[in-house]
């Protein structure tokens, strides 16, 4: 009872408590794979999630345009077909770090995202869907005019 | 640039429902400068969740590749008009926003 009360009192405090009181509670919700992020290549990057063996789909569909002007803004649509698609890993396979995002589904969603992402250079997009215990991956080259990254 | 407001849109398609979410974050790499030449920090959102009614649909992980001020598309399976939709999300700081939209 008096963690409750201790959490509702978090979420009543102002800006500077509630960044230190609520970052415990908000970690036992979420979990972000620091070392999948930092790797510097889409292998380790899977290697860190659990994905290094993949097999390639063409159930995997990466929509995105072939040229984006402004490497800045770049949409990018995943729609796995594959039955029992529990995650999609998005990854820009020459971005400083490649792991762009990676989304869990569980029951009541469709394996889709669509997203707007940052890229550096021309690269290959790659989509990597988990289903059954088996990674299905696709990729997709975007060619960058004037990079997104560096300011 | 601080975080700000959130947009959503629930809309009923063809055996889904359609979840469209504009979040208000700057997403710094870490590597632009400001006009003084000094590093800007890291600042980006790391997580985000989906619920329908109350029940986490989607949790994804994000990196500072997703673009300043992100949009998401997501899709329920089947849904139906009033289903309760909710997204929020975390940074890398701490900072927390969430909003709610009811599928039209």
């Amino acid at each position: 009872m008096r963690r409750r009360r201790l959490l509702k009192a978090a979420g009543a405090l102002g800006a500077v408590l509630a960044a230190g009181l609520l970052r415990p509670v908000a970690a036992l919700a979420a979990t972000w794979n620091k070392e999948a992020f930092a790797a510097k290549s889409a292998a380790d990057a899977l290697k860190s999630l659990g994905a290094s063996s993949t097999e390639a789909s063409s159930a995997i569909v990466i929509e995105a345009p072939q040229i984006a002007e402004n490497g800045a803004v770049v949409p990018i649509e995943v729609t796995s077909n594959i039955p029992g698609t529990t995650s999609i890993v998005v990854l820009i396979e020459k971005n400083p770090f490649p792991l762009a995002g990676k989304f869990d589904f569980m029951e009541g969603a469709l394996p889709f995202v669509k997203l707007n992402v940052k890229m550096g250079e021309t690269s290959d997009v790659r989509a990597v869907a988990t289903a059954g215990g088996r990674n299905y991956t696709a990729t997709k080259e975007i060619k960058v005019t004037i990079g997104g990254c560096g300011g | 640039m601080a975080a700000g407001p959130m947009k959503m849109r629930a809309t009923l398609g063809a055996g889904y429902t359609d979840v469209r979410v504009l979040m208000s974050h700057p997403m710094e790499t870490g590597q632009r400068k400001d006009a003084d030449g000094k590093l800007i920090p890291l600042h980006f959102i790391q997580n985000v969740t989906v619920k329908v009614n109350g029940k986490t649909v989607v949790e994804g992980q994000i990196s500072q590749a997703i673009s300043r001020n992100p949009v998401f598309s997501f899709r329920i399976r089947g849904g139906a008009k009033g289903d309760k939709i909710e997204v929020s999300w975390l940074d890398n700081q701490g900072e927390t926003n969430k909003t709610e939209a009811a599928v039209a």
